[in-house]
């Protein structure tokens, strides 16, 4: 036995940003306390982590900043929950506990590489998209052409609104940012995520599609995907479900026979579609 | 392995030297007690089957500390989780029935890397008890064990011709036993042995057959099957099987603060109650009782079967005997391979 893999890492929330105009998602920066698990902490995108609040509980959030983002580990937290709640709520410098990573990640170095990609997003779900893109960003000759299709209800509900505006025009990024409903001052797309997706989709031939939003956008998405001849192993889903122990083992998460925690949270949507639908 | 004859002195003379020595428990009426050195006479005639209360509480305590934290504010250690210090005491488990037996090599296979159990499992040694008679719930044999089976177990002892034979099984075994405990055991009891385990096995089918005929079972077929909804219908989702399962092995975790003390802890947790799956949204992936119903089922005979290649049901009967609604596994299995 090397490590007790339930005790968490002491970290402090260096900083505190809210992303929507509705107050309810607010970004954490965490910094590790002991400069030995700064030092040993490795993630791949699409990995998530368990954080503690003393006293309240842990819960999973996945992680938004990339590897190649060092010094700090970046959480995109929507108020849901007992121990969501109380994150929002404590102030910078708190000391909380972070236990990860975990799952598996995004293929980023594997069969994503070398291939055009697709990243499309629904609402608060492109937090660990944004760890993908910025990592792919990091590494730009590994990859070939990136596509994003992004959607928020409102100007107000999108995140990482600054850095959209810092990627706009990037060479070889095709970004599609949308909101449902015209909105004043908003000059950009206005569309759901599939009619847009629809319009911008890529080719599938040498591609890769990492979908992350909500189940009914999923759902619409994948039709005019696969006009075009999208396959089910090209396209990538991360999926949530309720954790506790994070290791596969405490039951909850399983979706039939694999746990979200351990197999996935990212799985190919042919693998998801071989699943009961349990997620 | 090492083979043993024993009278009942011998025995008592060994009970008295682990009462003495480590912590001694053993199956009195439902449950497992803490026996001392006056009362060992409890333990040397046990009723068939295995007792009410679960092998498990022994490797997944109730509840298991996974730290302790301080949650006052000013202290410079609040929330920095420490470890508990202190190591299980030595214990030894007698009168396991070779079902519960079973079931703890089958949990030590999802724990394999868990600190916790690894500790408990380090410190406990198994002496088991086989079953010359049975109970009309058992039905070990018909899941892969066997009533004089061996697994999980560091000694086992079967009644016979007035006394015992103990088989030694591994070395944590030997170190349970004084030099010059009992005799050698002669052919006579070596032929009883065999005897015995041929008898039990007569008439069954291969023991590996179960397992290899899930595993061959198309997963969604078996998930789509018609039984769940008519075997969900009478459940109350009271949770008395997954708590009283000895394989039943999942658990919650939650933070405890007393007058400032915090510590965090594991305890079971049952997948018939709807707050297993339900997410902080409100969306429930097992909202409906069917599909609790049927992940119970599913994950003792499928899913288990298919990580780790066997299922997780080592045939005790207790949930049959405590299902206040009569939902029979057995039947449950029946009906399962059957599923075309």
């Amino acid at each position: 036995m090397t490590k007790n893999p339930y005790l968490p890492y002491p970290a402090r929330i260096d900083d505190v940003a809210v992303e929507t105009e509705d107050g309810n998602i607010k970004t954490f920066r965490i910094v590790f306390e002991n400069e030995r698990d700064r030092a040993t902490w490795r993630h791949t995108p699409g990995q998530f982590a368990m954080l503690s609040i003393a006293g309240k509980g842990e819960i999973p959030i996945g992680i938004a900043s990339s590897p190649t983002e060092e010094g700090f580990v970046l959480f995109t937290v929507n108020r849901a929950g007992v121990v969501t709640t109380a994150l929002h709520q404590i102030e910078k410098g708190t000391r909380i506990g972070i236990r990860g990573p975990l799952g598996n990640g995004f293929p980023v170095d594997g069969a994503m590489r070398g291939k055009n990609i697709l990243i499309i997003a629904g609402g608060f779900a492109f937090t660990t998209l944004r760890a993908t893109l910025i990592y792919l960003l990091a590494h730009r000759a590994n990859y070939g052409k990136i596509t994003v299709v992004y959607g928020a209800r409102t100007p107000g509900m999108l995140l990482y609104k600054d850095e959209f505006k810092a990627w706009q025009g990037l060479d070889g990024l095709d970004l599609n940012v949308t909101i449902d409903r015209e909105a004043p001052g908003w000059s950009g797309l206005v569309g759901f995520v599939p009619t847009i997706t629809e319009r911008v989709a890529p080719s599938p031939e040498n591609a890769a599609a990492l979908i992350c939003g909500p189940p009914i956008m999923i759902k619409f998405t994948m039709p005019p995907l696969e006009k075009i001849g999208w396959q089910d192993d090209q396209v990538y889903l991360s999926l949530e479900n309720r954790m506790k122990c994070g290791l596969g083992v405490c039951g909850h998460c399983n979706v039939g026979p694999v746990y979200v925690c351990k197999n996935g949270p990212v799985f190919t949507r042919e693998q998801v579609k071989k699943l009961p639908i349990e997620f | 392995m090492n083979i043993l004859r024993l009278d009942i002195n011998g025995l008592l003379d060994c009970l008295s030297s682990w009462a003495g020595g480590q912590e001694l428990y053993g199956p009195v009426k439902d449950g497992w007690r803490r026996i001392s050195r006056d009362g060992l006479e409890a333990v040397v005639s046990i009723p068939p089957g295995a007792p009410k209360a679960p092998i498990k509480t022994f490797f997944l305590a109730q509840p298991e500390t996974l730290f302790t934290f301080s949650a006052r504010h000013g202290d410079d250690d609040a929330w920095i989780p420490t470890p508990p210090k202190e190591a299980p005491n030595r214990r030894v488990l007698f009168g396991v029935r070779p079902c519960d037996a079973r079931s703890i090599a089958l949990n030590s296979m999802p724990y394999r890397d868990d600190p916790y159990y690894q500790a408990r499992m380090d410190k406990t040694a198994v002496v088991g008890l086989s079953c010359n008679e049975t109970c009309s719930t058992c039905f070990c044999k018909s899941v892969g064990g066997s009533p004089y089976g061996t697994e999980g177990l560091d000694i086992l002892l079967t009644k016979a011709d007035g006394g015992f034979i103990a088989e030694v099984l591994t070395s944590k075994g030997e170190g349970l036993l004084e030099k010059g405990t009992g005799t050698p055991a002669g052919d006579g009891d070596m032929a009883r042995l065999k005897a015995l385990r041929d008898a039990a096995q007569a008439g069954t089918s291969d023991t590996q057959a179960l397992s290899a005929s899930f595993k061959a079972k198309n997963l969604m077929q078996l998930y789509n099957a018609r039984l769940w909804q008519g075997l969900s219908e009478p459940c109350l989702n009271c949770g008395a099987c997954t708590f009283l399962c000895p394989t039943c092995y999942c658990f919650d975790i939650q933070d405890e603060v007393v007058r400032q003390a915090g510590r965090r802890i594991r305890y079971w947790d049952s997948c018939m109650f709807p707050l297993f799956t339900l997410h902080a949204s409100g969306h429930n992936p097992r909202g409906e009782k069917i599909k609790r119903v049927r992940n119970r089922f599913m994950h003792k005979l499928k899913y288990f079967t298919e990580r780790f290649g066997a299922l997780s049901c080592v045939g005790c009967g207790r949930c049959i005997r405590e299902c206040p609604v009569n939902i029979d596994i057995r039947e449950v299995i029946r009906d399962l391979l059957s599923v075309e």
